[in-house]
């Protein structure tokens, strides 16, 4: 187990410096280095540049040398925290999205509990319980909730709970906490908004989630060693809770690396349409003042974060199914 | 004094969308205790279901529809009677779980899938003791071991934390026999145990069913469609078709005396140790029939070459005949010229 985790970690390695080769190219995109930018970007609002304070750039990110040094500079200091500079906002980019950042993770997470918590039951439901009248109506709901567009949802929500509640639910903060230091009531504020994106981004989620678990239940119920389970004398509810549903979530806990980055671009959207401090909103309007730095260090995150994300659900992997911890094939 | 085990009539449908299987469709049997009842019949026969219908364990759509499954049992608490009848208590209920697993017990053919994939072998081993006995979990890991031990498993006390697909099939199948082995059982259910194995591990499979009923005392349901298996472990014989019981004699009787035009083709199809190795064995030919059909008559009509479509096997009612106080037989033709 160790090795493997050691093994895989190695894997990393390679597959985060080509992450970051390729962010550094979509940062040099732009015709001209970010300094002609700036400084036309100044010039044009009618601000006079400071020649030494374009100095002190030029040396900071070493723009005269060679484009590889250029680049084992800036990936010298990202690894040391320091992200670059945004020339939109003209802050130090790790101020930026250092917030937004955790907010983004807190979201995500939250949402895949969330899948979780609601899918597993009702899918698990849904299997034993085949086709009766119960299964027909949540899948029908299912598809309902796999069929609408987050942002269609979010749209909807604001309006329902504007029109006839008096609520207005957009951000994730009251007006009173959103520029307050951090707190309890401030956390408990959090919590009182985070559900409704959660709800609104992990619904599709959620709706996929109880197809698979369902038809993953099913396969499994048919075979030999439940029978074996019931033949032992094991009550069906605790049988079919510790042996199929055991095998059948296993492949989906191998999903939760690659839906990370399918939430936070769930997320992008749902946060514009309802106004949340989260990184999507500034991702986009990164990419639109083509402010690279910003833009840069985001996709830099956020693919690290898919490549650990892709790694914790492998341990997970080989954590809960033997045959992947002891290289098996089945039907040896 | 009663038998251990007695079938009496069983009748087991299964309602589909299409109509009415009659997977079992009044099978009656004895079983006496220690000793083993062979079923035999081709793949389809209603084999397996019998087995299900005693464990109740029959899934749905399938319901036992009409006769009585009578076991004799030791006191039990809040239980009076000696005979209980397992078709009329309820299957999902305690007593029914009480009795599955511990007085009755039941392997399978498949010993790579009648494992859970990702427990170990030793963890549910050690759970049907956990559910049937009050032992602590140290004297289940104690008590497996030394079953493992038992069914010749070497190095049973790291075998007990290996994963299914570390054991060989033989292994598995030895493993499987342990788990369903390690209560005590007065009754084991082998549903086609040796079919999956090579013929090598068949025959120690075999030999180590035999050797431990002798040392547990256990009766054994031995289920295959291969009649030189059959003949090799049991006392007496059941041959099925399509739900019915055509045959049912002492072993060697079935051998020696086989009097159902079915039994002679089976027989045929099975090699013996003198059969050189290129003949050609006899195989049945046609199929079993449709299972939705409701059958009067010898279901084996049409495939029977004996008969030649004689109208009397269609027409005539199905009837267990005896010809002898052990040998039964449900062949119209010489049940009328009996
Ligand atoms: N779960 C089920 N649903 C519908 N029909 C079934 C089911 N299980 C068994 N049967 C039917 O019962 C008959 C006997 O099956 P089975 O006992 O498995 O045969 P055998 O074990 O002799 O090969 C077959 O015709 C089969 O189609
Ligand atoms: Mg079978």
């Amino acid at each position: 187990m160790i090795a493997y985790i050691i093994r895989r970690i190695l894997i990393m390695i390679p597959t985060l410096i080509a992450i970051s080769i390729i962010s550094f190219i979509i940062i040099q995109l732009p015709p001209g280095d970010f300094l002609t930018t700036y400084v036309s970007q100044l010039s044009a609002s009618g601000e006079t540049v400071d020649q030494a304070e374009l100095e002190a750039l030029k040396e900071r990110f070493g723009l005269d040398e060679p484009l590889y040094k250029q680049y084992l500079k800036w990936a010298m200091n990202f690894l040391q925290g320091d992200f670059g500079h945004s020339f939109e906002w003209n802050k130090p980019v790790s101020e930026l999205i250092g917030e937004r950042l955790s907010l983004t993770v807190i979201i995500s997470i939250c949402t895949i509990l969330f899948t979780w918590a609601i899918s597993l039951p009702i899918g698990i439901y849904s299997a034993v319980r085949q086709y009766s009248w119960m299964d027909y109506f949540l899948t029908v709901i299912g598809f309902i909730g796999l069929a609408t567009p987050n942002f269609l949802f979010a749209l909807v929500m604001l309006w329902v709970s504007y029109a006839y509640l008096g609520l207005s639910i957009g951000g994730l903060f009251s007006p009173e906490y959103a520029e307050a230091p951090w707190s309890f009531a401030k956390v408990f504020d959090l919590f009182k908004h985070l559900w409704i994106p959660v709800v609104i981004v992990g619904t599709s989620h959620t709706a996929k989630f109880i197809r698979i678990i369902r038809g993953n239940l099913l396969d499994e119920l048919r075979k030999p060693y439940v029978t074996t389970a019931r033949a032992k004398g094991l009550s069906e509810t605790h049988l079919i809770l510790k042996y199929p549903v055991r095998v059948a979530i296993n492949p989906l806990v191998s999903t939760i690396g690659w839906t990370l980055p399918e939430l936070v671009s769930g997320i992008a959207i749902t946060a514009v349409v309802l106004n949340l401090p989260t990184t999507g909103p500034l991702l986009l309007s990164a990419l639109l003042s083509q402010d690279m730095q910003l833009a840069g260090t985001f996709i830099m995150l956020l693919s690290s974060l898919t490549v650990v994300g892709t790694l914790l659900s492998d341990i997970l992997l080989a954590w809960v199914d033997p045959r992947i911890r002891f290289g098996a094939r089945e039907g040896l | 004094m009663p038998p251990l085990l007695e079938v009496d009539d069983l009748q087991v449908h299964f309602f589909i969308d299409e109509g009415t299987v009659r997977a079992v469709d009044g099978v009656s049997f004895s079983l006496e205790q220690g000793k083993t009842l062979g079923i035999v019949g081709e793949s389809g026969s209603g084999k397996s279901v019998i087995g299900q219908a005693i464990l109740r364990i029959v899934p749905s759509p399938g319901q036992i529809v009409n006769g009585r499954i009578l076991l004799q049992v030791d006191e039990k608490e809040n239980l009076q009677q000696q005979t209980l009848d397992l078709v009329t208590i309820d299957p999902r209920g305690a007593l029914a779980r009480s009795i599955r697993g511990s007085d009755i017990s039941m392997i399978f053919q498949e010993p790579m899938n009648s494992f859970s994939p990702v427990h170990t072998v030793g963890s549910q081993i050690m759970e049907a003791l956990l559910i049937h006995s009050d032992v602590s979990k140290a004297e289940a890991r104690n008590q497996a071991i030394e079953m493992l031990h038992r069914v010749g498993i070497p190095q049973p006390e790291n075998r007990i934390d290996a994963y299914p697909h570390q054991l060989s099939g033989g292994m598995r199948q030895r493993a499987m026999i342990a788990m369903a082995l390690v209560c005590r059982p007065r009754v084991l259910i082998a549903d086609e145990p040796t079919t999956a194995l090579d013929v090598t591990v068949q025959a120690q499979i075999l030999a180590l069913l035999k050797e431990l009923q002798e040392e547990f005392g256990m009766a054994i349901i031995f289920i295959s469609h291969n009649l030189g298996v059959i003949s090799d472990i049991s006392d007496d014989v059941l041959v099925v078709y399509f739900g019915r019981v055509m045959e049912q004699a002492p072993v060697k009787d079935i051998f020696d005396y086989p009097l159902h035009p079915y039994t002679q083709a089976l027989l045929r199809s099975v090699p013996g140790i003198d059969t050189p190795v290129r003949t050609e064995l006899a195989t049945i030919e046609g199929t079993l029939p449709d299972p939705l059909a409701y059958i009067v008559g010898c279901p084996f009509y049409g495939r029977c070459t004996e008969c030649g479509g004689d109208s009397v096997c269609r027409d005539q009612p199905y009837e267990l005949t005896k010809v002898s106080p052990e040998h039964f037989v449900a062949c119209p033709r010489m049940c009328i010229k009996l």
